[in-house]
């Protein structure tokens, strides 16, 4: 099954838990509450997007969470002592901050060739450890946030937040330069065949390097972004959030052997796990249930995907 | 790789095992006593007892990442079992067989259903761990058997708790299994070269649903006595866990590529790792400083070998 048809069918089921939702709970979908949906699956949406360029590239980035967090505290410690400065210099450091932590995972991975799954569980406790150094184990509260740092994400254009603005155009940029740009082009052949990247000029390392960059990069300024919603950091937020990130990835029909996956698939598994979310409340299920349906989700997704291929690759096989 | 090489690993580990004795028990008169190494051991055996089957699974090219979800859903088993009046040999039964059901859904997803063992399990510690947060929700499971804490608080003799004798007849078990008979000999092979191995006669799925059972089985056995230790069941407990179980695994020489490691190596990761832990527990260091301590351990034991090799292709 092609990718592109694999991601209609996803879109008919989406759409049909979607109706069903609506047909049983009228309430659901007013304009309001999914405004709402898409606010609350907003930064899911820009980090499995992020992550997906790392499972293409034949990776994984179980740091995501960690990175997220670090950053987060950053944003909210500099905004602590710089209180004047405003957001942009804020997107600007977390941005970068991002972005380095991204590369150093990638580092690692493209020039030392380690697994990424070692590199990247190392380091999501070595990101995690450096938020209490950080903050020294201290909460930062949303008293001591500036109303400017607080507000950016919730600024209102059109209905929608500023923040769900953002998850749109990053999914649009995704969407049109997985398809059209030369660069992407090599990220999906040097995920789907290393060596016959390298053979065609294609250096699959670097690609990999660039891939965990972009990805950090955007779990930096959603870092600024969860920690300005949430109004709080500390070091614990987002903790484990890396398993909802790279199952809505493996919903969307991202293969963990590399090469395969589209943007518009892993936004549509984004709004899968977001639909389930806030209808489980509606049909009475206690939101504990949420993660056990993930799970029964995931699974689902990687047998159904497994029967279509004939052959197995295991992440930790060798690269070429 | 030639044996000696491994040696060599086994002797670094030994060797930072005993400048840990020196630097703690310079630092806490109190740390060289049998009471206070009695106490030590408590932070490692119930890991590295699910290390020691880890161990195998990765050495045949597979990993398993559900074990802390499956000690999280086999505490609430046991929990439930505990709550309906089963008794104490009932009650670790329970946790045991969850444990075992759990391996073998590991084991089936992966061999009869083909998925990567990375996304299989990555799905059921979410589906495990799910599951424990489903069923309890934030309620506390309490109400254990007197008689249940002796698994975990327990002493078998004078400072031998009965934690640390299971372990050690298990690594004793493990060592032997894996280095000396032929099964050890196959689940290198199946390592270093799965379809070879298919095509040299070895049924290697039946070996791989075999160690993710195990591997399961273990991870109960280890909820039974952490439970019993603890006396009671959150659906959070040994959160992150299979994080340090790796890490373990890995710092014990055993290659995540496969078809390499060393029981020896993994039992002195083990005594390191719960040494450090415990030590910086003396110099009240917090758990999360030692994270970072454990990343970059973890880092640097995978990225010292690369570098050495790559020195060595560019000479």
């Amino acid at each position: 099954m092609s990718s592109t048809r694999r991601d209609l069918a996803f879109a008919a089921l989406t759409l049909a838990l979607f109706l069903a939702v609506t047909f049983a709970f009228p309430g659901f979908a007013t304009p309001r509450n999914l405004a709402g949906l898409l606010d609350d699956t907003a930064i899911l949406i820009m980090l499995a997007l992020g992550q997906m360029l790392v499972i293409l590239v034949r990776g994984i980035d179980l740091s995501i969470a960690a990175n997220l967090a670090l950053c987060g505290m950053i944003a909210a410690v500099f905004d602590r002592a710089w209180p004047g400065a405003g957001v942009v210099p804020v997107l600007a450091i977390t941005l970068v901050s991002g972005a380095v932590l991204g590369a150093f995972n990638g580092l690692l991975v493209w020039k030392l060739r380690l697994p990424p799954i070692v590199v990247t569980l190392g380091t999501m406790s070595i990101y995690r450890g450096a938020i209490y150094l950080l903050s020294k184990g201290a909460w930062v509260n949303e008293n001591e946030m500036t109303r400017g740092f607080l507000a950016f994400p919730r600024h209102e254009f059109q209905g929608l937040t500023l923040l769900s603005w953002l998850a749109i155009m990053v999914a649009a940029v995704f969407m049109i330069a997985l398809r059209r740009s030369r660069a992407a082009r090599d990220l999906y052949a040097a995920g789907g065949n290393p060596e016959a990247a390298n053979y065609s000029g294609i250096d699959a390392g670097r690609m990999q390097f660039i891939a965990y960059t972009i990805c950090g990069a955007i779990a930096g300024v959603c870092g600024y972004l969860w920690v300005a919603r949430f109004a709080v950091a500390y070091t614990d937020i987002a903790l484990g959030f890396e398993l909802s990130v790279i199952a809505a990835c493996l919903i969307g029909g991202v293969a963990i052997a590399g090469g395969v996956g589209s943007a518009v698939g892993v936004v549509l598994g984004c709004l899968f796990i977001g639909i389930i979310r806030s209808s489980l409340p509606l049909v009475g299920i206690s939101a504990f249930w949420q993660m056990f349906i993930n799970g029964v989700v995931i699974l689902v997704a990687v047998l159904l995907s497994a029967r279509q291929r004939d052959f197995k690759r295991a992440i930790l096989e060798a690269r070429a | 790789m030639k044996p000696a090489n491994w040696l060599r690993w086994e002797s670094m580990l030994a060797a930072v095992l005993i400048v840990e004795f020196v630097v703690f028990s310079s630092i806490s008169p109190y740390f060289l006593s049998v009471d206070t190494l009695s106490d030590a051991t408590f932070n490692f055996t119930e890991r590295a007892i699910v290390a020691l089957p880890l161990a195998l699974l990765i050495i045949a090219g597979e990993i398993d990442i559900s074990v802390a979800a499956i000690i999280a859903l086999a505490s609430v088993a046991m929990g439930l079992a505990s709550a309906e009046g089963v008794g104490t040999a009932g009650i670790a039964a329970t946790g045991l067989g969850t444990g075992l059901i759990a391996g073998c859904i590991n084991g089936a997803l992966v061999t009869v259903g083909r998925v990567p063992s990375i996304v299989a399990t990555i799905g059921t510690m979410t589906l495990f761990r799910g599951a424990a947060y489903a069923v309890l929700g934030d309620r506390v499971l309490k109400d254990y058997p007197e008689s249940f804490a002796a698994f975990g608080q327990g002493y078998l003799a004078g400072p031998i708790s009965i934690e640390l004798a299971l372990f050690a007849v298990f690594a004793l078990s493990f060592g032997v299994f894996l280095h000396r008979t032929r099964w050890g000999r196959i689940i290198f092979a199946i390592g270093a070269n799965p379809v070879a191995s298919r095509f040299a006669g070895v049924a290697v799925n039946h070996y791989r649903f075999a160690l993710f059972a195990l591997t399961g089985l273990f991870s109960g056995l280890a909820a039974v006595l952490l439970t019993s230790r603890l006396g009671s069941t959150r659906p959070s407990i040994a959160q992150g866990w299979e994080l340090e179980i790796i890490s373990m695994v890995i710092l014990g020489g055993v290659s995540v590529w496969g078809g390499k490691g060393s029981i020896p190596g993994v039992v002195l990761a083990a005594l390191v790792f719960g040494l450090v832990t415990f030590g910086l527990g003396l110099m009240n260091i917090p758990g999360i400083v030692m994270s970072i301590f454990i990343g970059t351990l973890l880092i640097l034991v995978v990225a010292v070998p690369a570098l050495l090799n790559r020195s060595k292709v560019n000479r």
